[in-house]
């Protein structure tokens, strides 16, 4: 089973430092396989490295990919979290 | 390598401080692992990897518990870049080639890294994160203590080859007694952290390259020593020291004075706005020199005067009522600034620096001053003006005439070059008061470079010879009823402060974390008996001679 959805980030430091270790921590407790996509590349969504090296800035539109099961309810967890703004507080 | 247990080691202590402990020695990172095949299975190479990195994930994490707040996101992150599945797969590619895990961790993070240093900004910042897990990794393969600071979980005293910006970030000042550099002199990194947060340290100390971990140590920065294995009594002794120093930072703050209620007002020296609020609480009287170089490092061009007197007028609010000493701007040497001079010099400490530059752009000098004149305006504070490297009276005649033209009511002269100390009363006859910076008239009453570790020997305020121009500005100053002050280094040790007040200086300027222990100082002794000690002091050949004559004229009166 695999499902694909478009979200733009809501965090107004993207996906930097801490929201994008809160997001790999997130697709990791999804238990799906996850990627992150912006534009043509494409990362695993576990990697911190990964995540970070796509360079996600507030207002990207990125690409969430994932195979497995459970993978609607695993998007929309991971949707909900790049919706929210990480660097409040 | 051993030591006689009575044999202190030499360095150059920074502070007053007196810490007892067990070291904890900073390690070095480990030697890069040689291309070598594995005598191993893949998969038993495979599994040291897992588990090396489990236990390096797993000490980051517990670090970041115990640390809390920004460092525990940081260490936290560090330890998922170390299971991060990129790595992973290097790693295993580098395995599948048979390589032993130690040289496949270390190759496949190096890529990875290398790939981020690439992208540049906030991610190439990370691959220095990178290299650090990798060496811990490595280390943990072999068996070895993690690289970097090092925390054993309890107090202890960190003994370094010298300490980087990066290191000293993730110390925990709460748990280091004190900190012992191999390498480094009075300037290093290292001296400037110990002094600004008060932390005791001996720099440059050679001999403890063979310290270990868990030696017992008593750290002594008054007197330049490390002490290795001491006896019950000494350790009696530095306990005690410990003590009296605590209660002298607990002391309620009074205005500095000597025993017989002479006043000499104890003032903090800035290097920008932002500190001002912890000086006052430690009790600062004013301000003796605040440096307006932060506001010139960072730019290519001189900053503009509503910009300066905004910084100014941030610095003069907290102050209300109070004396405020700023220092025009003091470039060249070591802090060269292309818009000023941009000449190559042979000898930048003998060329067109402090005043000297300013008089040759006279337009970064009037900016400067209408913006201090216009922070004056605005403020309660009493503002006084001084001049950078003086070293004639002409020039203290010209900086004076621009400052009034410009409505600054106080303007007087820095006495860093032996001219201007031997004209000290002409030029006084003219400026509204003197303060002395004693770093810079020792390295040119010494002929020896402040910054140049080879010579540093040589850059001593305890030098009788630097001791008698003091002598003569101190003179000089009674003479025309001027206030004398001193801002460099030396106010900042307690007794060589009760040896200046003996010379004749009127007021005091340091680093705020020295001022506890130099108010408990001078109210040991009489305004007499401090000009007795200063008196012993002046007669010694050398500047450990007249370091032990002041403490024993000191001794001779005082009970401790």
């Amino acid at each position: 089973m695999s499902a694909t959805r478009t979200v733009t980030v809501a965090s107004s430091q993207g996906l930097h430092a801490r929201p994008a270790k809160l997001f790999v921590e997130a697709a990791q407790g999804t238990g799906a396989q996850v990627s992150i996509a912006k534009g043509d590349k494409s990362v695993n969504a576990a990697s911190i490295l990964g995540v970070m090296s796509l360079g996600v800035e507030k207002g990207d539109e990125v690409l969430l990919s994932a195979e497995g099961d459970g993978v609607e309810a695993a998007l929309d967890t991971l949707e909900e979290f790049l919706k929210t703004d990480h660097d409040e507080a | 390598m051993s030591y006689d247990a009575q044999s202190a080691m030499k360095g150059t202590g920074i502070g007053q401080g007196i810490a007892l402990g067990p070291v904890a020695r900073m390690s070095p990172p480990p030697a890069a692992p040689k291309d070598e095949s594995s005598t191993l299975s893949r998969e038993q190479e495979a599994a040291r990897v897992e588990a090396a990195i489990q236990a390096v994930a797993a000490d980051l994490t517990a670090r970041g518990q115990s640390a809390g707040g920004q460092a525990q996101e940081v260490l936290e992150a560090q330890a998922m870049m170390a299971q991060d599945p990129s790595v992973t797969e290097a790693v295993d590619a580098e395995l599948a080639a048979g390589k032993t895990a130690e040289y496949a961790v270390h190759t496949a993070f190096a890529e990875v890294a290398e790939q981020l240093a690439a992208l540049g900004g906030y991610l190439g910042e990370r691959a220095a994160d990178l290299h650090d897990v990798s060496a811990r990794v490595v280390a943990a393969l072999r068996g070895e203590p993690a690289p970097g600071v090092p925390d054993p979980g309890h107090p202890f005293v960190l003994v370094a080859q010298d300490l980087a910006p990066a290191d000293t970030a993730l110390l925990d000042l709460n748990h280091v007694l004190a900190l012992v550099t191999i390498e480094g002199g009075p300037t290093s990194h290292t001296a400037i952290l110990a002094r600004s947060k008060g932390i005791t340290a001996v720099v440059g100390v050679e001999a403890a390259a063979g310290l270990a971990d868990g030696d017992e140590v008593i750290v002594d920065a008054a007197h330049s020593t490390v002490l290795l294995a001491p006896s019950q009594q000494q350790k009696d002794e530095a306990a005690a020291r410990v003590e009296a120093r605590k209660a002298a930072q607990a002391a309620p703050i009074t205005e500095g004075a000597l025993a017989d209620g002479t006043p000499v007002p104890l003032l903090a020296n800035l290097g920008s706005p932002d500190n001002a609020a912890e000086a006052v609480q430690l009790g600062a009287e004013g301000v003796g020199l605040f440096r307006t170089e932060f506001l010139f490092l960072s730019s290519e061009t001189a900053p503009s005067v509503a910009e300066q007197r905004e910084s100014y007028t941030t610095l003069l609010q907290a102050f209300p009522g109070k004396k405020v000493v700023v220092r025009a701007l003091d470039a060249g040497a070591d802090k060269p600034l292309p818009f000023l001079n941009d000449a190559e010099e042979e000898n930048p400490a003998l060329g067109l620096r402090g005043l000297r530059a300013l008089l040759a752009n006279e337009e970064i000098l009037r900016d400067q001053l209408s913006a201090l004149a216009e922070a004056q305006e605005a403020t309660e504070a009493d503002l006084w003006v001084m001049a950078p490297m003086v070293s004639t009276v002409e020039e203290a005649e010209i900086f004076s005439r621009f400052a009034r033209q410009h409505g600054l009511k106080t303007a007087g002269v820095m006495v860093e070059v032996p001219s201007s100390a031997l004209l000290a009363e002409q030029i006084l006859q003219i400026s509204d008061f003197a303060s002395i910076g004693t770093n810079d008239l020792t390295q040119y009453t010494m002929a020896a470079d402040r910054l140049l570790g080879s010579v540093s020997g040589l850059q001593d305020p305890w030098h009788p010879a630097v001791l008698r121009l003091v002598r003569e500005v101190g003179a000089a100053g009674a003479a025309t009823g001027k206030p004398v002050g001193v801002c460099g280094e030396a106010a900042a040790d307690p007794l060589l402060a009760v040896v200046l007040v003996g010379l004749g200086v009127s007021t005091l300027s340091m680093a705020p974390a020295a001022l506890a222990d130099v108010r408990a100082e001078l109210l040991r002794h009489t305004k007499e008996q401090a000009e007795a000690i200063a008196a012993a002091a002046l007669t010694a050949p050398d500047a450990a001679g007249a370091r032990e004559a002041a403490r024993t004229a000191a001794a001779s009166h005082s009970p401790e």
